[in-house]
């Protein structure tokens, strides 16, 4: 009877989601929220919804409380909360309601806000990936999976062979034998496999602030992705003269100082792809972000010729993300732009001049469905 | 799914603690308790104790913080009992034996309370079919006219829903005003017999007509509606408010709803108190085995726990019942008694009068908390549970200590009480300005409107009363009165306000 409590709170979720989805700005540049990310979950503060109702708005009420102390000492903390109406609406945000999202679902979110298309995916289903259901039966196992319908049936049907069951006197004795218990199966689907690697300029005029946003792009990025194949990998490099493989915490945290050699870092690329990801069976997804600043035309020259040569027709879609940055010339966006154009299909450009440009940029890389 | 029987052994509890209160002079309904698991009793909880509500978000939200509140182990419901006849318990599966004693005690102290305190006098005792009756009305509205359409206007109902009169119900003349008020005013020209089948005689219905003319007319006259600010707003704007017919029916269920929960809302402190103080003598004089002693104590410590800077109403009304008892017991109470200046001597007061128990069921008989306070809360009792007032300090920018007179304790207590803590606001005038704008009127009794919130329920009175709202109020000293006009909030000078 009580259980259309999951109505309401299905409807409760849906007007929760509908408020990030409006609020999505806010939520994106929100990088606490890339903390709280759990196994498939994330964890996001959402303000309270309440039903307006006419209230008292000054802290002045003050109420009755009990204990020691003398006149002039503080009751408690100051954040702490108190009773009555004496509490100031005008905070938002004092009591935040936690919603929990699956990654899943925040990416549908995105994904309608953004209006993003599905991925087309390339290349054979060639990923296995196995599911345990436990839709087996097996003569053995532990007696909490013990299956009692069909044990039940076994010494039914044993005694009735044997002549044992009398229909007068319905009482079944299952032995050890009769015993069934419930097992799993394995379920195999060949799924599309797709990898993304990240590329980062780390070079001394990329700073934190430069770092955050590529933190949280390529959260949102992974998310979306994430969304549309069941497998993905990841791979991390990062480059300043020299480029080398990292995990993904060095990603965020390094910070050297030396000279920008993009076509490093594309070599480098282009070597991982060739040795553990063949473009016949995997969906390749490059991002590069930087400030915009190559060390010569020269590297310049070189970068554009691995690209068209050998990386672009391998991956995807290449996405190249320029985060502005005071020292910075964002020349790199001009040259890939000049040799590539604008409409270019199979390479993405996006410049992010703040956190407030993430979204559109993320939209730009991702909309075009590749 | 539904909730399951108890089992033998809280039946045979069941019937223990029962017979105990009937001993002690407990007069309750019926009691049904049901053996529930934790995620019903979240459930049950977020709807506000009742198995059938129509379906709104807010009871999802509710369910959202109470079930992640228990997951977290923040907090965890004991008991939960509704005010019908029969009523109905519930008790939560995966407590121990000592505690569904407890709470068994506990919900028999809340049950006599209901059936026997004069403000529950008037509730709806059928009120588990009445909310599932609404719960099937608006369900069909939602089937006819969307969900989403019919739950905004709920929005819009519940934002309004406490502008009710508390005191309305005990109001004869006013009673159920919607209904029997209109029509009086019909009958006005009426010629009265005692003998209702000559009615149609003497009031023949062409006289009728011509009466109801002559009435309409001089109402037309009439300048101001309503004549008296009203505090009943929702019954104002079912009278008034050009309304559906499936939106007029929400808004009185909205309404309905609202006042089956003000008894509740009055007696808080009582209501708890009471329940406390029996299920505190009933578990210690009878029902409880050596063996649970510590549990017991444990168990009903947390309950009656007090933490700084909020007062627990289990813990004030369980000590101010036993407070009234002492001292109706030893007969410290009267002129005699108070007039004596030597506190050693008030202190060992006792006349041997012993009449604690018959004062204490009495007070539950006729006092709300207002009452109860009002009546029954002294200086020794104050000290005793070491009360003080606190005030915002802007200075220091937190709460601070301020006063801990007794008298300023319980004028702090009643102004919290008051209302419910909220402010007095009526319907002035339904014709402001000449232009069929809504006047509501905001008592100012020293403490200023959240203007935020006022806001948003203007905006949503507005959608009701589909013409702008205004409200008469004080802002820093000053009357001012605000606006709703669309989207704007804007403000007007008082003078324009009629007097």
């Amino acid at each position: 009877m009580i259980y259309n409590i999951y109505r309401d709170h299905a409807r409760f979720r849906n007007i929760i989601k509908g408020k990030i989805k409006q609020d999505l700005k806010k939520y994106v540049t929100h990088s606490e929220m890339i903390g709280k990310k759990g196994k498939d979950m994330v964890s996001i503060p959402v303000p309270q919804i309440e039903i307006p109702k006419f209230k008292f708005g000054d802290k002045s009420q003050g109420g009755v409380g009990s204990g020691e102390g003398k006149a002039g000492d503080p009751v408690g903390k100051g954040d702490q909360e108190q009773p009555g109406e004496g509490e100031a609406g005008n905070q938002e945000g004092q009591h935040d309601l936690e919603i929990e999202l699956t990654l899943q679902e925040l990416a549908q979110i995105l994904g309608d806000e953004l209006e993003l298309p599905k991925i087309e995916p390339k290349g054979r289903k060639n990923l296995r990936s196995k599911t345990e259901k436990y839709t087996g039966i097996a003569s053995q196992g532990p007696s909490s999976l013990r299956h009692f319908k069909r044990s039940f049936k076994e010494a039914l049907k044993r005694q009735i062979a044997s002549g044992t069951y009398d229909p007068s006197n319905p009482i079944v004795v299952p032995i050890k034998k009769d015993m069934r218990y419930r097992s799993w199966k394995t379920d195999v689907q060949n799924e599309n496999s797709a990898v993304i690697i990240y590329m980062m300029d780390v070079s001394g005029s990329m700073g934190d602030e430069q770092k955050e946003i590529v933190r949280t792009e390529a959260f949102w990025i992974d998310t979306w992705l994430r969304s549309q194949y069941k497998e993905i990998e990841t791979r991390f490099i990062i480059h300043d003269a020299t480029a080398r493989e990292v995990d993904e915490e060095t990603f965020y945290k390094t910070r050297e100082s030396g000279g920008t050699l993009i076509s490093s870092a594309y070599k480098l690329c282009d070597k991982i792809i060739d040795t553990d990801y063949a473009p016949s069976e995997w969906n390749i997804y490059p991002f590069h972000f930087s400030d915009g600043d190559n060390w010569s035309g020269e590297d310049t020259r070189l970068c554009m010729e691995i690209l068209e040569q050998s990386m672009l027709p391998k991956s995807n879609v290449f996405c190249y993300g320029q985060v502005e940055s005071r020292y910075g010339s964002g020349q790199f966006y001009r040259d890939l732009s000049d040799h590539f154009g604008k409409e270019n299909d199979d390479v993405i450009l996006s410049k992010v001049e703040n956190k407030e440009g993430i979204l559109q940029s993320i939209k730009d890389f991702l909309g075009k469905g590749k | 799914m539904s909730q399951k029987e108890l089992t033998p052994e809280l039946s045979q509890a069941h019937q223990d603690v029962k017979k105990v209160a009937e001993g002690f002079g407990l007069d309750f309904f019926e009691t049904i308790f049901e053996l529930v698991d934790s995620n019903q009793i979240n459930s049950l909880a977020a709807f506000g104790g009742f198995p059938v509500r129509y379906p709104h978000w807010r009871f999802g939200m509710e369910y959202d913080q109470l079930s992640k509140g228990y997951t977290w182990g923040l907090q965890k419901i004991y008991e939960m009992v509704i005010n019908t006849d029969p009523s109905y318990a519930y008790l939560v599966s995966s407590n121990a034996l000592v505690d569904q004693k407890m709470v068994m005690a506990h919900v028999y102290g809340h049950v006599d309370f209901f059936k026997n305190n004069i403000w529950f006098s008037k509730t709806d005792r059928k009120m588990l079919d009445t909310m599932a009756n609404n719960a099937v009305r608006i369900r069909a509205y939602m089937d006819r006219y969307g969900q989403e359409v019919v739950e905004s206007f709920i929005d819009r109902c519940l934002s309004i829903e406490n502008l009710i009169d508390a005191f309305l119900p005990f109001q004869e003349a006013k009673k159920m005003g919607d209904k029997q008020e209109q029509a009086p005013s019909i009958e006005v020209g009426k010629i009265k017999t005692d003998r209702p089948y000559m009615d149609r005689y003497l009031n023949p219905p062409e006289f009728m007509e011509e009466q109801k003319k002559k009435m309409a007319d001089e109402g037309k006259k009439s300048k101001r509606n309503p004549g008296e600010p009203e505090k009943d707003v929702l019954l104002f704007l079912l009278k008034n408010a050009k309304l559906e017919d499936w939106e007029l029916d929400v808004l009185g269920i909205v309404r309905d709803e609202a006042y089956y929960y003000v008894p509740q809302m009055q007696t808080k402190i009582m209501n708890e108190g009471w329940a406390s103080y029996w299920h505190s003598t009933i578990m210690t004089t009878k029902i409880l085995k050596d063996s649970e002693i510590l549990d017991y104590a444990c168990n009903h410590a947390g309950t009656m726990q007090m933490s700084p800077g909020q007062i627990n109403p289990y813990k004030i009304g369980l000590e101010l019942f036993r407070d009234i008892e002492d001292r109706w017991n030893r007969g410290a109470f009267g002129k005699e008694f108070e007039e004596c200046d030597d506190m050693v001597k008030k202190a060992k007061w006792d006349t041997k009068l012993g009449k604690g128990r018959e004062k204490i069921f009495e007070v539950r008989r006729v006092c709300n908390d207002i009452t109860f306070i009002d009546e029954y809360f002294t200086q020794e009792f104050c000290d005793r549970l070491k009360l003080y007032t606190y005030e915002f300090n802007k200075r220091t920018n937190q709460y601070e200590i301020v006063d801990r007179d007794f008298r300023k304790v319980r004028e702090k207590l009643l102004a919290m009480l008051t209302n419910f803590g909220q402010p007095f606001i009526f319907v002035k005038d339904a014709n402001f300005e000449n232009r069929g704008e809504l006047l509501l009127w905001h008592k100012h009794q020293g403490f200023d409107l959240d203007l935020k919130y006022a806001k948003e329920v203007l905006s949503n009175m507005s959608a009701i009363w589909k013409r702008p709202v205004s409200i008469e109020t004080e802002v820093e000293g000053q009357k001012k009165i605000w606006t709703i006009q669309g989207h704007e909030f804007i403000e007007r000078g008082a003078t324009a306000a009629p007097t």
